[in-house]
């Protein structure tokens, strides 16, 4: 069974029906005794990066989240998913501090900048369709992405990004260059792009991932 | 690098679609999702359904319609139409909605533009502006509000940048003038708009041939196209117009 873990910011709705969508048993819950004994867990991305760290370290879920990532259970983080992998994030913290994050990967997740190194103009937030590309040789060659080509579109909807890392699978570019997809170890993966709103594409991501942890 | 997006729009009354769909091989041509979904074949980018039910009082089956969308659909939607307040918006962000478009509520309080973004986001705020001509000035442009009926004295442009500045995420922009008309986008007044302001803006109103989405985008400086009747007749599928408008070297998702 696949944890979509609720951290009462939101709306799951559309994460939940998309990995039912793709033939995958997955259940809403904020419970941290289900997160615990759950064969994968899925962090969906709803909200700001401070409010929901706060509000899953009261929920009790950001320690047993880590530590099943750590042991090594399938996980798949989704936008602001994909931020809480980092050490920290900049959003919603006081000016010049950051909020922890899980800090499965190095790195401060931090705002896009409205103008790219050449000095021209980017619309922030990054909302709409954008192309992924490989970070490098082998990244593509990654379960999440195959049958997948590079420079495929899905949508994105976000103004904070994560910095390239050599965890980076995947690259997208706005007014920088950003990680669309992360792999922490073997088993968990981040994506910045909402898969459930990416129309055959994002339902390719999810079926990958699913088929990777055994859920198919 | 971002595509440009073309969105059909479908307007919706009591929670089934209104205007005419000419559809082959529909189960319930009236039926809002299906339809959305045979848009997401053609690779529509997101939809958008309006709300045009006169009354709060049936905001109930368009609560519902936000509901089964985010369900149901593997795109994003937007719904517009009606919004007086951040708790009708609420409504709609908490059954998933991924924006919501304001209007007149917005024109007559612009602070429901500053107090929606700052709850949901700027990304879940559209700005909604119904433009018209006015007569003997080639540039200028008045707002219209209560669905086009009423004239507010409210420079489009000016409003447009305002809306922007208050969190607005994006501007629906549609020409009163050419809405219906077949005739094209009004691509000075889209472009006067997109040039004042730092957020993407949706074209819409007047579509008659494929060729005027990509005017839309080219000589109107528009992030994204919006058409109706075009689509629901049948007469364009959104795929012929992402192939024409990559054609005419516009990046677009296919």
């Amino acid at each position: 069974m696949i944890a979509v873990i609720d951290y009462q910011m939101g709306n799951l709705l559309s994460v939940e029906r998309g990995l039912r969508g793709v033939g995958a048993d997955a259940r809403i819950t904020a419970d941290p005794a289900e997160i615990a004994a759950a064969s994968t867990i899925v962090l969906p991305g709803v909200g700001a990066f401070s409010d929901a760290a706060a509000s899953m370290r009261a929920l009790g879920q950001m320690d047993v989240v880590e530590r099943r990532v750590r042991e090594g259970v399938p996980f798949l983080g989704i936008c602001l998913g994909l931020h809480l992998m980092f050490d920290a994030g900049v959003e919603g913290a006081p000016a010049g501090e950051t909020i922890p994050g899980m800090g499965l990967i190095p790195g401060v997740v931090d705002r896009m900048p409205a103008h790219d190194a050449q000095g021209t103009f980017h619309k922030v937030p990054h909302v709409g369709w954008n192309t992924i590309e490989p970070a490098g040789e082998a990244s593509f060659a990654s379960p999440l992405f195959e049958g997948i080509p590079a420079g495929e579109y899905f949508y994105f909807t976000h103004s904070y990004c994560a910095p390239v890392v050599p965890q980076t699978l995947a690259v997208t570019s706005h007014s920088v260059a950003f990680s669309s997809a992360v792999r922490f170890g073997e088993a968990a993966f981040g994506v910045q792009f909402h898969p459930e709103k990416s129309s055959d594409a994002g339902a390719a991501v999810l079926r990958n991932f699913a088929r990777f942890a055994g859920e198919l | 690098m971002l595509a440009k997006r073309v969105i059909p729009c479908m307007d919706v009354k009591d929670g089934r679609v209104v205007k005419g769909v000419n559809f082959v091989n529909l189960r319930d041509a009236g039926d809002p999702i299906e339809l959305a979904q045979r848009y997401d074949e053609q690779k529509a980018d997101e939809v958008i359904f309006l709300d045009i039910t006169a009354t709060s009082d049936d905001r109930a089956t368009t609560v519902d319609l936000a509901s089964r969308a985010s369900a149901e659909l593997h795109l994003p939607y937007c719904v517009g139409g009606g919004f007086r307040s951040v708790a009708d918006i609420r409504r709609m962000i908490a059954v998933g909605a991924d924006k919501v478009s304001v209007n007149s509520a917005a024109v007559k309080n612009p602070q429901l533009i500053t107090d929606a973004a700052r709850a949901f986001g700027s990304q879940a705020i559209l700005c909604a502006i119904d433009a018209k001509r006015v007569a003997g000035n080639p540039n200028k442009w008045e707002v219209y509000v209560a669905g086009g009926r009423t004239a507010t004295g409210i420079d489009a442009v000016e409003w447009a940048a305002e809306a922007c500045k208050r969190g607005a995420g994006e501007i629906l922009l549609t020409s009163m003038d050419r809405d219906g008309s077949k005739d094209g986008f009004d691509c000075a007044l889209t472009r006067a708009v997109a040039r004042a302001v730092t957020i993407p803006v949706i074209a819409s109103g007047g579509v008659g041939t494929i060729e005027h989405f990509a005017e839309g985008i080219i000589e109107g400086e528009a992030d994204a196209v919006l058409a109706a009747s075009v689509f629901h007749f049948g007469e364009l599928t959104v795929r012929q117009v992402k192939e024409y408008m990559r054609s005419q070297g516009i990046p677009v998702r296919l």
